[in-house]
């Protein structure tokens, strides 16, 4: 096999502090496809060094996200920090194939020496954020990158978990036609501490501008008193020529500066932590109970049984799970 | 088919912006299961360097119909054995004359495939390149 | 009607469905390339509610179905127009001179693809690209060497040239100008149809806002200065290369059409003053009949946007005039003799479907660029398609068959639902913001490709018919490797012998004026005749307007 990350290659953990990019690639590769192997590596990882301020940008498809992160990125490099960027797109469900395109939008960036860019696939992690993308924050941290981005398309609880992982999410939203905002629709408003209002040079800017105004102060009014909270602001960017990024740019340095002051009662990096144990634990489940079983005479027996109706999902459902309990002793 | 597990960086090179068949192979590997990195137009062999590098693929498919090849694939190739990635499998595919086929293998493109290939034909010898 | 019609379903059951059971079909449907079911037979039934006078008239008459002039072929024929250009002006301009000695009266000019860019020959993306698939212009001083010696009120030139146009017309104007020719006796066209690249061409530089000013910039100065000048070429052509179907190409190129004057009008031209000047250029592609179809459906759907959706009053601004290339991507790389026959039918559709102009490809196009012989031979064969074959003597000689009229109708139907989708998606500017357009257009070619990988779409010499051992086609032109070296050592030249300050200034006053919004083709024409660069002018529009990227499907 060519596949270079089956090799017999190992890849310790100095190397990887050692920040060299094709260290870190393949370790990424064996991330995503040979996750047993690669629990000792990021054991060392974790505990040696500490995770990077993670940026998180979301919203729907086209909204010019990638243009965005590119820009983005660009200040961030100028102030002198080293940037990585996890770019997401959807695994296909039928193909298992994906189509990875968001480098496109960030030829500017893609050769700076400070910047690393990996483009990751969902690989079928519907409902939850594919536990690799963690792991892959833990290697670019321990790698020297300070600060990271993670782009993923807000249309479905996917993204929405982006949250669950993010110091600061970014939710991109566009000036549109009709009434409906996509953003809204995908249930993204709650999600974003800071709403990106880009292609603001469309002429419906403004009266997008008072819509998401208005939504958001419908979503502020409950919850906790003014004065600890963050209020979420709306900065407007056109991403292609660069306008407003300087002051999208200071609000984020405004939210991180924001986090860090408020110590850990906003996002406590408790909670990442403990998304991350579950999905681990999840994927642990499932590889290891889960999976075997589908595979085992004893599941396709309860399935004819079922077919017979003999019983029916919600009794094997449980007779199953008793199982499972005594192998979890 | 089962192109599980290989990744692939779509790349074109040069200044032409003739892009159906890169997207249409493209999506023909994503169908094959493959995952499949395409950078867009206009690319410089640095830029297709960096990508492979970081995306760590396992294939590289350069399409280029300017005619600009014999120009631009030495320094491609030159720049992946100086990264290190000489083990990745290179194919070409575009405007390029039966006469040039000889001196792109020798600087290590494994396959040029002329316009009007089977899809099929591609990821099976993708798949056969890998598994060897 | 009812009796034939009765006697067709007689027909139909006892003798067709019969034959067919007995000795079954060679294919389980028969469609056209864009998936229009045909009929085994076509009757009067199939054209009975066809209004002769308003949906086809005389040719020269609204709405043009049989073609825009009165007399076609038979005063003039179409006009034999090669695309050419290759390395340097200095020897792009020998060939020219060569074939305007033969007798020609149009050129064609080819840029390089850095010059179609926007970029000079010394910047770093040029490498390799530099003269190769036409003409390196940095300068006048290269405009100037490529018309040298040649009266420019005396040809018609055609430039395919499109974000940069605007440019490139300048430098034409500030060589004609030297040679002593008043602006207003230029004749030609430029490309300038911006739209296209984002969809198919990928030559673009600024996002489609500020390329849609610079058109109609360019309208505005055509309308002004040149009177005989085609200011744009709306180009279905490259969209069909990129995959599309015939009803997409029509559809987009009609919409794009659309979009131009409607961001004319909006900068308060008036409709008959710049649309008698848009010209088109389509793709003949191999099925024939759709083709023919495609070209009297465009120029009936042209008459009618222009009179009825656009209130135009003059004649001539109903007239869709069309130049036409026979299809690059039809061309194989297999077996590459087989494609002059190809490049002959093409061209057989092109004139039954009433074109202006025709370009015919070389048979070894798919393989690099095309030699003196294959060019001769593409030319020959428009020759032979015009001399011997009678084709051009009877105007419209298809007009009237029940197919062809049926299939028209067909056409023109279905591109309307298309031009109705994109209305609604706020024109085509918005359509092709919104992906829609290259979408449909990449589903389409995969869809093909897939046809032909399946052998449901026969392709001779691909996946029938094939040999296992392929004759090598050794004689490819090549581009001299010095060329850019030479090139760009003489754009150093004048760069040392300009005077700078002068192009300081002129760069300014672009950027103030493209900040300003005014028409850039006035202070382009000042700084081209001061030898500004074409990258530095398109840079400076670069950091105003910013760059457009593709987005993936
Ligand atoms: N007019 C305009 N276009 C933009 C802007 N930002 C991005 N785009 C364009 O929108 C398209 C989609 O951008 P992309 O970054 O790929 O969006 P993503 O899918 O959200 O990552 C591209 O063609 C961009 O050039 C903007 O502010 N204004
Ligand atoms: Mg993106």
């Amino acid at each position: 096999m060519r596949k270079s990350w089956q090799n017999k290659m190992k890849i310790t953990a100095e190397q990887v502090f050692a920040g060299e990019e094709k260290v870190i690639a393949r370790a990424i590769s064996l991330i995503e496809n040979e996750r047993q192997q690669v629990f000792p590596l990021l054991k060392e990882l974790y505990s040696r060094s500490e995770l990077a301020y993670l940026l998180g940008v979301t919203g729907p498809p086209g909204s010019g996200k990638s243009t965005l992160v590119a820009k983005i990125v660009s200040g961030w490099v100028r102030e002198g920090n080293k940037v990585a960027v996890i770019a997401i797109d959807p695994t296909s469900e039928f193909s298992g194939g994906a189509l990875l395109g968001d480098r496109i939008r960030m030829d500017d960036i893609s050769t700076n020496k400070d910047v690393f860019i990996r483009s990751m696939a969902t690989r079928g992690y519907l409902g939850g954020l594919n536990p690799a993308i963690f792991d892959t924050v833990v290697v670019l941290s321990a790698a020297g990158y300070k600060k990271i981005v993670i782009e993923t398309v807000g249309v479905g609880q996917n993204e929405i978990d982006i949250v669950s992982l993010a110091d600061t999410t970014l939710v991109v939203t566009v000036p549109e036609a009709g009434d409906e905002v996509q953003a809204f629709k995908a249930g993204l408003m709650e999600a974003g501490d800071i709403f990106v209002l880009n292609k603001a040079d469309h002429p419906e800017v403004n009266k997008m501008e008072l819509v998401l105004k208005q939504m958001l102060r419908l979503g502020n009014t409950a919850g906790e008193q003014a004065e600890n909270r963050w209020e979420v602001p709306i900065v407007k960017t056109i991403a292609t020529t660069e306008k407003g990024i300087a002051e999208l740019n200071k609000t984020i340095a405004e939210h991180q500066e924001f986090l860090t002051e408020k110590g850990e009662n906003q996002k406590a990096p408790g909670k990442i932590i403990s998304n991350h144990l579950i999905h681990l634990l999840e994927e642990s489940l499932k590889r290891k109970y889960l999976d075997p079983l589908k595979e085992s005479p004893a599941f396709a027996k309860l399935l004819q049984e079922i077919a017979a109706k003999k019983t029916d999902p919600y009794s094997a459902m449980e007779e199953l799970m008793a199982n499972f309990k005594e192998r979890l002793g | 088919m089962t192109g599980k597990n290989i990744k692939v960086l779509i790349a074109k090179p040069g200044l032409d912006g003739h892009d159906r068949g890169a997207k249409v192979i493209a999506r023909g590997l994503k169908e094959a299961g493959m995952e499949v990195v395409y950078t867009g137009l206009r690319q410089t062999p640095a830029q297709i360097v960096r990508a492979a590098l970081q995306e760590d693929v396992d294939v590289i498919g350069l399409s280029i119909l300017s005619g600009a090849h014999q120009e631009l694939f030495p320094v491609i190739m030159d720049e992946l054995e100086e990264a290190g990635l000489e083990d990745i499998l290179v194919l070409a595919g575009g405007t390029i004359p039966d006469s040039d086929h000889q001196e792109l293998k020798e600087i290590g493109i494994k396959e040029i495939f002329k316009p009007g290939t089977p899809i099929k034909e591609i990821v099976e010898f993708i798949e056969k390149e890998l598994a060897e | 009607m009812d009796e034939l019609r009765d006697y067709y379903q007689e027909w139909l059951e006892e003798e067709l469905k019969p034959t067919v059971d007995n000795f079954g079909s060679r294919k389980k449907e028969f469609k056209t390339a864009s998936d229009i079911e045909l009929e085994a037979l076509y009757t009067p039934l199939d054209i009975d509610d066809l209004d002769y006078l308003s949906e086809l008239n005389f040719p020269g008459q609204y709405p043009y179905t049989r073609g825009v002039y009165a007399t076609m072929y038979r005063s003039r024929l179409w006009t034999m127009r090669q695309y050419a250009g290759f390395g340097t002006a200095k020897e792009t301009n020998q060939r020219y001179r060569y074939l305007l000695e033969q007798g020609q009266t149009g050129l064609s000019v080819a840029f390089d693809l850095p010059t179609q860019i926007g970029y000079d020959s010394d910047q770093p993306l040029a490498r390799g690209e530099v003269g190769r698939v036409g003409v390196a212009i940095d300068t006048l001083k290269d405009m100037e060497t490529l018309f040298d010696k040649i009266p420019l009120d005396k040809v018609s030139t055609s430039m395919t040239i499109n974000a940069p146009a605007a440019v490139l017309l300048a430098m034409y104007v500030a060589v004609a100008e030297k040679q002593g020719v008043d602006r207003s006796k230029l004749a030609g066209t430029v490309q300038n149809d911006i739209l296209k690249e984002y969809i198919a061409r990928g030559t673009y530089i600024f996002p489609p806002e500020p390329s849609l000013k610079l058109v109609t910039d360019i309208f505005e100065f055509c309308s002004q200065e040149l009177p005989r000048w085609n200011s744009i070429s709306i180009s279905g052509y490259h969209i069909r290369e990129a995959g599309s179907d015939a009803i997409q190409e029509l559809a987009f190129t009609l919409g794009n059409g659309i979009e131009y004057v409607e961001s004319a009008l909006e900068r308060g031209l008036n409709i008959d003053d710049f649309a008698p000047r848009l010209s088109f250029f389509f793709n003949a592609q191999m099925n024939f009949f759709e083709e023919i179809a495609k070209f009297r459906a465009a120029r009936r759907l042209w008459a009618e946007i222009m009179r009825e959706r656009f209130g135009a009053k003059k004649d001539k601004s109903c007239m869709l005039r069309f130049h036409t290339q026979t299809a690059g991507a039809a061309l194989t790389a297999q077996q590459p003799e087989n494609n002059i026959i190809r490049v002959a039918y093409q061209a057989l559709a092109a004139a039954l479907g009433g074109t202006q102009s025709l370009h015919t490809n070389s048979f070894d196009e798919a393989l690099g660029l095309p030699t003196e012989k294959s060019v001769k031979i593409a030319l020959r064969t428009q020759q032979i398609l015009a001399e011997e074959t009678g084709v051009a003597d009877v105007i419209d000689p298809l007009g009237g068959s029940y197919l062809i009229e049926s299939m028209t109708d067909t056409l023109v139907e279905e591109a309307r639902d298309y031009l109705e989708e994109i209305d609604k998606l706020g024109g085509m500017a918005e359509a092709i913001e919104a992906g829609f357009v290259q979408r449909e257009i990449q589903e389409t070619a995969y869809e093909m490709q897939k046809d032909i990988d399946n052998q449901e779409q026969i392709v001779v010499g691909v996946n029938k018919y094939q040999e296992e051992e392929e004759e090598e086609i050794e004689d490819i032109l090549k581009v001299d490797p010095e060329l850019e070296q030479s090139q760009k050592e003489s754009l150093q030249r004048v760069r040392v012998n300009r005077d700078a300050t002068k192009v300081e200034k002129h760069l300014t006053k672009l950027r103030e004026a493209a900040e300003k919004e005014e028409n850039l083709m006035y202070p382009i024409l000042a700084a081209v005749k001061d030898y500004v660069s074409i990258g530095e002018i398109c840079g400076v529009l670069r950091d105003i307007f910013g760059e457009y990227e593709a987005r993936h499907f």
